[in-house]
């Protein structure tokens, strides 16, 4: 190797690293992305599908009841197409969902996708509410009381806020709304305690649903504000005897978000599930409701379709996370997001 | 005993990675090891040294080429042979405090070298013991965990794990790197009584040339996964064939050749791990 | 392991623990005092909370108090089977995956992560669907819907341990794969491991009962606080403690089961990041500087550790304009300690103190002076990796200094920072400003920091071991960047080391410090013709190796 241009190699770092397809950035994290997306979207197809040929013993009996005739039991498995093999019903369940078919309710006779369709906005509403509340308060609110209290500073504020948030976290969104329909629309009767009927309705559900995460999401930013001080590049800012407004809002802010919002994703779309429950406190005629008394009812076609939608909510907000994350800390593009 | 030696490494390449990740490390690396010698491989971030020490011992698979130990080519020989003959080439790496395992004692370390599936410490107890005195530890180590000991006793718990099962070559991942000075002169101490005391045949990895032209008798130099030069130590340092060994000898401080004043050489930007990190994580 | 046994145990820990013991109490003896109670219909229906119902009674005349208390019982059972249920397959699924082949970890971990999405309620759903409401089915149905997160947790916890040296090691000896699994990386995630435990059963606890809530869990007669909840909230306008009783036992049990998770989660990992807690400064007497010409005054300086440790006991120096200065020793030293203190960059709780710290006529000790000590003193920090923000561009951070204290605009900094670092001899000044810091190498990120440092035309560098984490060629070209920057510019450096060539190599003054102490001052003329007195320095000479050959030199000839 003699003749090597020694100025072109001032350090001796690895060789240019030629990647044999796709690169670091947003074109790889598309390709990647794309692909998660297409195997949860997959996984959830084959999900909903399962729910019927997975019954224990004979889906229409389930259906229909012991005690329904065998005649009416044939027909249901006509018509249900249980008796072709499995692959078969498979494909026939794609059929439908590529033309936004999801059937019809057993019970209703209705088109699944008109009973989604109207009542979506409903649960729609008070999650994404409650998913805003959530960031819009935990976030500052976090990292407020961290840079308050790093270093041991203001000891009696850690203490204080860590009882509070830690004994509101723990309150379930159920039992939060329940309570809040006792003080605030029974005793004190300042708030409607259900149904849909006027904004003001929205409000008992959605601060219901936000009270525990608020609290659960403000403790993970106050930890991770510490870590985040803690960090080299922040006594290299220190260095720079900058204010502090720009100090905390320039430096760590942006580095808090990324580790925050990765371990608040999950917090985040399990607030789905809580907003399911909470329609029944009060009253709320969303896919909460319809979907429990689907389940009870066996109206498979709706339970299906439902489960199909809310999962996709689910995906889509991961998604939308995913793209917040790497807008602000462009590492998190290239790699896998497992070791 | 003939000439051919111990361990012969012909047009080795190794790729680092997975599928579109994948990159090539090592590129047609050919060396030779006689019994009894000790070899110095130098080289900066980047070289693939680290990764030549990893793949003879099998911690990563070969692309294309070959690793001749003993007779036996190891990427192609049959499972059980190959563990065998794994034994006796045995491995130290870097780091004193990610070596051993915090939840178990130095003792049960040692018993696991001698007896991995069982690794009952009593069993083999005569043995851990010599193996700990000739690294100068005391009996009572057996029972202590790691975190009692600093990291130079850690590295000397590295090398008597190494040093039980009494095997042919030893590998040695950069061990003094990560420690004190002080600490470092004990190590290479120990290591050059060891050398002498048992005739070892050893790799020895480093960055540091000078550690190297105390300890080895050869020395193979690595830039970009290839070798640039290799030979005896006096001779290559002497009168460096290349360009880019004899810009190694020169910026070492300390060292003759070093000249603060020297122009410096312009930087081209290329995208690179930072060594600080390599370091931490291998 | 032996440290443990000295650790205090949290308070969290301790009132988790008893109120956790308090639940299985109750779920123990209440079946047994209040059982009959609990199901006895009685005609004294939908009453108010009297001395006989402390609570009330239900619909069907039942008292509630009775009731609540009964069902801690079924309540508990069920949710530590589901626990259990998660957390055995979670951890088999998340921690095997590390033994076997890589692809099937890839698919596994991929599969997992679609799952991990979903709401955990919606798979429980699911399974409800499939097996019908039901006590044992909404069991198995949160179990189940558990162990996606569980798993994902435990690979994450268990990924981290695969990777380190020794389990590397374990599996060339021939360590069997199960083995390494429950010898080597079950019991170092253990902690970590209890932790979620905890965590994992306050939220199955809490999932079951709002599958009971919903009408899915568990059936009449059987009862749980969820299933009493659901019971409760008809008649919620009437009777509004009917559902504050199991409100009030579920929030006690979450509350339990967080004050041990978080309890435990503190007595395992003591070392807090809140940790530091400030060592109130003793006001040494300020003294008059006895050195006016130096530059750099520094006399008494003493630096104590939050504990109370002195890490530097009552150093003085000084450094002369545009002189490079030395400060070598092993780690512990306090060397590092001494260049943050004049820095004023000391970590918090650290507290200084000396009787001058001066940098020409600004005094150090008096606070303030924020835009003095940006201009006036440059840094250059050990681990170019981690000094740079990763959220941030290059060039925003190095010409952070010149737009904030300098005024400079955004075109003007720029500019003066292109030529900066044109003269660090970097090729594409303007492509490493686009650039983020994890995208560049070592060396470059050094120079980069340098020349950023350099912009003010600083009086003083203060060099943290900046050569240390670079490859032996990058050193040897950023120690000579040091040198022609001090002698074009006329900079002085305070350069720190802990090794005593480089420090030979490249500074005018050299101090050798052990144990908070400066053990001997030389110059570098004194140390290359190793003129040393102090045996600490002479051993430190001994250990470091020194290069004995020296290539010979070049002939024309020769030359590529």
């Amino acid at each position: 190797m003699s003749g090597v241009d020694l100025s072109v190699i001032a350090e001796a770092p690895a060789p240019p690293v030629r990647r044999r397809g796709g690169g670091s950035g947003w074109g790889s994290f598309a390709l990647r992305r794309l692909g998660g997306l297409v195997l949860s979207l997959g996984l959830l197809v084959v999900l909903t599908f399962l729910i019927v040929p997975l019954i224990p013993g004979d889906p229409a009996v389930a259906i229909l009841g012991a005690n329904a005739s065998p005649d009416a039991v044939a027909a249901l498995r006509e018509r249900l197409h249980l008796d072709q093999p499995l692959p078969l019903q498979f494909l026939d369940y794609l059929r439908g969902l590529a033309t936004f078919d999801l059937g019809q309710s057993f019970r209703y006779n209705t088109p699944v996708t008109t009973t989604i369709a109207t009542k979506l906005p409903y649960t729609a509403t008070t999650a994404l509410g409650a998913i805003l509340l959530v960031i819009v308060i935990a976030i500052p609110v976090g990292m407020t009381i961290g840079v308050l209290t790093r270093s041991g500073r203001r000891p009696w504020l850690a203490v204080g806020f860590g009882t509070v948030a830690g004994f509101f976290a723990s309150v379930p969104a159920y039992v939060a709304g329940t309570l809040l329909v006792v003080v605030f629309a029974i005793w004190l009767k300042l708030l409607p305690a259900g149904g849909a009927a006027t904004q003001s309705a929205y409000v008992l559900p959605i601060v219901a649903l936000a009270l525990g995460p608020t609290f659960a999401v403000a403790r993970v930013v106050v930890q991770e504000t510490y870590a985040v001080l803690h960090q080299d590049y922040m006594r290299t800012a220190r260095g720079r005897r900058l204010d502090a407004a720009r100090l905390y809002i320039r430096h760590a802010l942006p580095n808090l978000m990324a580790s925050t919002l990765t371990l608040t994703g999950l917090i985040l779309a399990s607030m789905l599930g809580g907003a399911i429950v909470i329609e029944t406190v009060f009253s709320l005629p969303g896919l909460g409701l319809e979907v429990v008394q689907a389940i009870i009812f066996r109206d498979f076609p709706v339970i299906q379709g439902i489960v199909l939608t809310v999962g996709a909510l689910a995906i889509l907000i991961n998604l939308l996370i995913d793209v917040i994350l790497g807008l602000i800390d462009p590492r998190t593009l290239g790699g896998s997001t497992h070791v | 005993m003939s000439d051919t030696p111990l361990l012969r490494i012909s047009d080795l390449s190794v790729d680092l990675g997975h599928g579109i990740r994948s990159t090539r490390v090592l590129h047609g690396v050919s060396l030779e090891v006689e019994r009894g010698r000790t070899i110095g491989i130098v080289g900066e971030s980047g070289s693939g040294k680290s990764t030549l020490a990893k793949t003879i011992v099998g911690l990563h698979r070969i692309a294309t080429g070959s690793v001749v130990f003993d007779g036996v080519e190891l990427a192609s020989a049959p499972r059980a042979s190959v563990a065998t003959v794994r034994r006796r080439v045995q491995y130290i790496p870097q780091d004193p405090f990610s070596s051993l395992d915090p939840r178990r004692t130095i003792g049960q370390t040692l018993a696991e070298a001698i007896d991995p599936v069982g690794a009952r410490e009593r069993r083999h107890h005569a043995r851990i013991v010599e193996a700990l005195a000739s690294v100068a530890l005391q009996e009572d180590a057996v029972d202590r965990y790691p975190h009692e000991f600093s990291g130079g006793q850690r590295q000397r718990v590295a090398i008597a794990r190494a040093l039980v099962v009494d095997p042919d070559v030893i590998v040695a991942d950069e061990i003094t790197s990560a420690l004190d000075v002080s600490t470092q002169a004990e190590i290479l101490q120990l290591l050059e009584r060891l050398q002498r005391e048992r005739n070892l045949t050893m790799l020895f990895i480093s960055h540091n040339l000078a550690v190297v032209e105390e300890l080895c008798d050869e020395v193979v130099v690595l830039l970009h996964g290839r070798i640039v030069e290799q030979g005896a130590i006096a001779e290559v340092f002497a009168d460096p064939r290349e360009a880019y060994t004899r810009r190694l000898l020169e910026s070492v401080p300390g060292g003759a050749a070093f000249d603060v004043t020297a122009p410096v050489v312009t930087a081209a930007v290329r995208t690179v791990p930072v060594r600080g990190r390599r370091r931490l994580f291998g | 392991m032996s440290d443990r046994r000295t650790r205090r145990i949290p308070a969290s820990l301790i009132a988790g623990l008893i109120m956790l013991g308090l639940l299985v109490v109750i779920a123990v003896i209440a079946p047994i005092l209040w059982g009959t109670a609990a199901t006895a219909v009685t005609p004294d229906t939908r009453s108010a909370p009297s001395a006989a119902h402390w609570l009330g009674t239900d619909d069907l005349g039942r008292d509630v108090f009775a009731r609540t208390l009964v069902a801690t019982r079924l309540t508990l059972i069920m949710a530590a089977a589901a626990t259990a249920g998660s957390v055995v397959l979670g951890v088999l699924i998340g921690g095997l995956v590390w033994v076997g082949p890589r692809w099937v970890r890839e698919c596994v971990l991929r599969v997992i992560d679609s799952t991990v999405a979903f709401p955990s309620l919606i798979l429980a759903l699911v399974i409800a669907a499939i097996l019908g409401a039901g006590t044992a089915s909404a069991a198995v149905a949160i179990a189940v819907a558990g162990v996606p997160s569980f798993a994902r947790i435990t690979s994450n916890m268990t990924g981290a341990v695969a990777n380190r040296d020794y389990v590397g090691t374990a599996r060339l000896l021939g360590v069997p794969r199960f083995r390494l699994f429950s010898r080597h990386l079950l019991p170092n995630i253990s902690g970590p491991l209890l932790v979620l435990i905890a965590s994992s059963f306050a939220l199955t606890l809490l999932d079951i009962s709002s599958l009971s809530f919903v009408g899915l869990g568990v059936q009449s007669p059987e009862f749980d606080w969820g299933r009493l909840l659901n019971e409760g909230l008809p008649a919620v306008y009437s009777q509004p403690l009917q559902v504050v009783g199991p409100s009030v036992m579920l929030v006690f049990a979450g509350v339990a089961a967080m004050l041990t998770g978080d309890g435990l989660a503190v007595y395992l990992d003591p070392r807090g990041s809140r940790a530091a807690r400030s060592t109130p400064a003793r006001r040494a007497p300020r003294g008059p500087s006895t050195r006016p010409d130096a530059l750099v005054e520094v006399r008494g300086l003493t630096v104590r550790a939050p504990g109370g440790k002195t890490l530097v006991d009552g150093i003085s120096f000084e450094i002369a304009p545009g002189e490079i200065l030395g400060l070598v020793g092993e780690s512990g030293s306090g060397k590092s300690m001494t260049a943050m203190s004049l820095g004023r960059l000391q970590a918090d709780g650290v507290a200084v103190d000396a009787e001058v710290l001066r940098l020409d006529d600004l005094d150090l000790l008096a606070g303030g002076h924020r835009s003095r000590l940006a201009k006036e003193i440059g840094l250059v920090y050990q681990d170019p990796g981690s000094t740079f923000n990763p959220a941030l561009r290059m060039g925003a951070q190095l010409t952070e200094v010149a737009r904030v204290h300098l005024g400079l605009s955004r075109r003007a900094a720029r500019d003066t920072l292109r030529d900066g670092l044109g003269e660090m001899r970097i090729r594409e000044p303007e492509k490493v400003m686009g650039q983020h810091p994890f995208q560049l190498s070592g060396g470059m990120l050094q120079r980069a920091g340098i020349a950023s440092s350099l912009v003010t035309d600083p009086k003083l560098l203060i060099a943290d071991e900046p050569t240390t984490a670079l490859d032996v060629t990058v050193q040897a070209d950023v120690l000579r960047q040091l040198r022609r920057v001090n002698r074009d510019h006329g900079t002085a450096v305070l350069f720190i080391s802990h090794d005593i060539g480089v420090v030979e190599a490249l500074c005018d003054r050299v101090l050798v410090m052990r144990t908070g102490e400066i053990v001997e001052r030389l110059t570098s003329d004194q140390l290359r013709r190793r003129e040393v007195e102090h045996p600490y320095t002479r051993a430190l000479l001994a250990a470091t190796p020194t290069l004995k050959t020296t290539p010979r030199p070049i002939e024309e000839h020769d030359r590529v």
